[in-house]
């Protein structure tokens, strides 16, 4: 029998949902402050798996906590885990990712912070040292902050080259290194920029979410702000796959974990109109790759459903047939348990949802 | 040697053992700032200090700072010097949603 895991991460603290079987659930509150926790991470790379968590209090700053007893207690470093450098002059105002690293390096963990930078752990996420290559990189003093920060929100490690990395930022775009990150390149060619004048910028696309599939580390997809993309050339060039869907913009960009040429969308009507399309709550799911959509419904409310899903909202957790979860900002988490076939509501009442991460554990 | 008490607000004290004061040892002769006492506190209870004052050393926005009953805002910020037996009192600001 499985074990599933959920991780809520909220505007007011971190909740704990399990199952056994993806039908009933037990959620609990995470013993954490009652901070906004932006991103969650869960690691099962670990003969133990551990949990990782960053907080932001508006008094007392970010932080970052893990635990290896599946939620029950937490602990952080004395001191900061996630710091910027005093030659920075920088500090860090969030932490947007925890995005555990290869499985040939088990003991590193990536962070996305907030002003737009990355950091590695090699000891399992409990302390960070900033990647100096991108912070140095200098279109990055031209890089200018989205509605919700300057963040880094995606941290792809391709899963084989460990050289490889894709990382995105709002407002700055997509880069990649090909040396361990010591250098970086945009890699945005394609991708629509509609708030600025002119010709289609190299860098300062307002990119969402990026997805991979490890088993196709060359094809990506994107979510824009305005625009939804899939590059086969590992991000030398994007092309639009947003035909088919009821509008082009949103949040999420989640891989299916086991096909490649399947990811999953929550579409809203517009930059100003930040809502489910016809106010009803609706997934959107290719298998081709983005030749064509199919709207996954069933079991979600089809009228009157005003929320937003966040761009770390929805993910899966790997297991077979695949679980897809979002968690929306008024509060209510949405499982299916069939790939997205059909669903239903596990939790309302939360705080807002602002990450959610599930895993299967044995 | 002489001293400096650090009043500790209750969401803080996890972080300094449970305690309602810290007592701080400043070096004798000049009058300690309150940069100096914190500067101590980031080596004694580094998890307190670094919820009172970012890495660059800037006082958290919607966190104040008392000497006695005066705000460090409205006097010489974190430069302020504490004057014997004065106590240094971290509160958090109204803030929030």
């Amino acid at each position: 029998m499985s074990n599933y895991l959920l991780a809520i991460g909220t505007r007011k603290g971190l909740f704990i949902a399990t199952s056994q079987d993806r039908k009933t659930w037990s959620i609990e509150r995470a013993p954490l402050a009652s901070d906004e926790v932006y991103a969650v991470g869960i690691d099962t790379r670990r003969g133990t798996p551990r949990l990782l968590a960053s907080s932001f209090s508006n008094h007392w700053g970010p932080s970052v906590a893990h635990s290896d007893d599946l939620g029950k207690s937490w602990q952080e470093p004395e001191h900061a885990p996630v710091r910027y450098p005093e030659w920075t002059g920088s500090a860090l105002k969030r932490v947007w990712q925890l995005q555990p690293g290869r499985d040939s390096e088990p003991e590193v963990v990536w962070v996305g912070a907030e002003p737009g930078a990355l950091f590695r752990s090699d000891d399992g996420g409990v302390s960070f040292e900033l990647v100096d290559g991108l912070w140095n990189h200098p279109q990055r003093a031209k890089w200018t902050p989205g509605g919700g920060g300057l963040c880094l929100h995606t941290v792809l490690a391709h899963p084989t080259d460990p050289q490889r990395m894709t990382v995105a930022v709002s407002t700055g775009g997509v880069y990649q290194t090909t040396d361990g990150g010591t250098s970086w390149a945009p890699s945005n060619r394609g991708i629509r920029a509609d708030f600025r004048p002119g010709d289609e910028p190299e860098f300062g696309q307002c990119v969402h979410k990026v997805a991979m599939h490890p088993g196709a580390p060359d094809q990506l997809f994107a979510q824009n702000h305005g625009g939804v993309y899939r590059s086969d050339d590992g991000g030398r060039q994007w092309v639009s796959i947003a035909d088919g869907l009821p509008s082009d913009f949103g949040f999420p960009m989640v891989a299916h974990p086991h096909r490649p040429g399947s990811v999953y969308v929550f579409p809203l009507a517009g930059d100003f109109d930040r809502r489910p399309t016809q106010e009803r709550a609706r997934v959107y799911r290719t298998e081709d790759a983005g030749a064509s959509w199919q709207a996954l419904s069933s079991g979600l409310p089809q009228e009157g459903f005003h929320p937003a899903v966040l761009r770390d909202a929805m993910c899966t957790d790997g297991g077979t047939p695949a679980g897809i979860y979002f968690g929306t900002r008024s509060g209510a988490v949405f499982v299916s348990a069939d790939e997205g076939e059909s669903w239903y509501e596990l939790a309302r009442y939360l705080p807002d949802v602002l990450s959610v991460r599930a895993a299967v554990l044995d | 040697m002489s001293q400096v008490t650090v009043r500790v607000p209750g969401a803080l004290r996890e972080f300094v053992g449970g305690e309602r004061l810290v007592v701080v040892d400043v070096p004798a002769g000049e009058l300690p700032s309150v940069a100096a006492v914190l500067d101590l506190l980031s080596g004694s209870h580094p998890a307190f200090e670094r919820r009172i004052r970012d890495e660059t050393g800037a006082l958290r926005e919607h966190v104040n700072v008392f000497v006695g009953s005066d705000n460090v805002r409205d006097l010489d910020r974190l430069s302020t010097v504490i004057p014997p037996g004065a106590e240094l009192i971290v509160l958090p600001a109204i803030s929030g949603g």
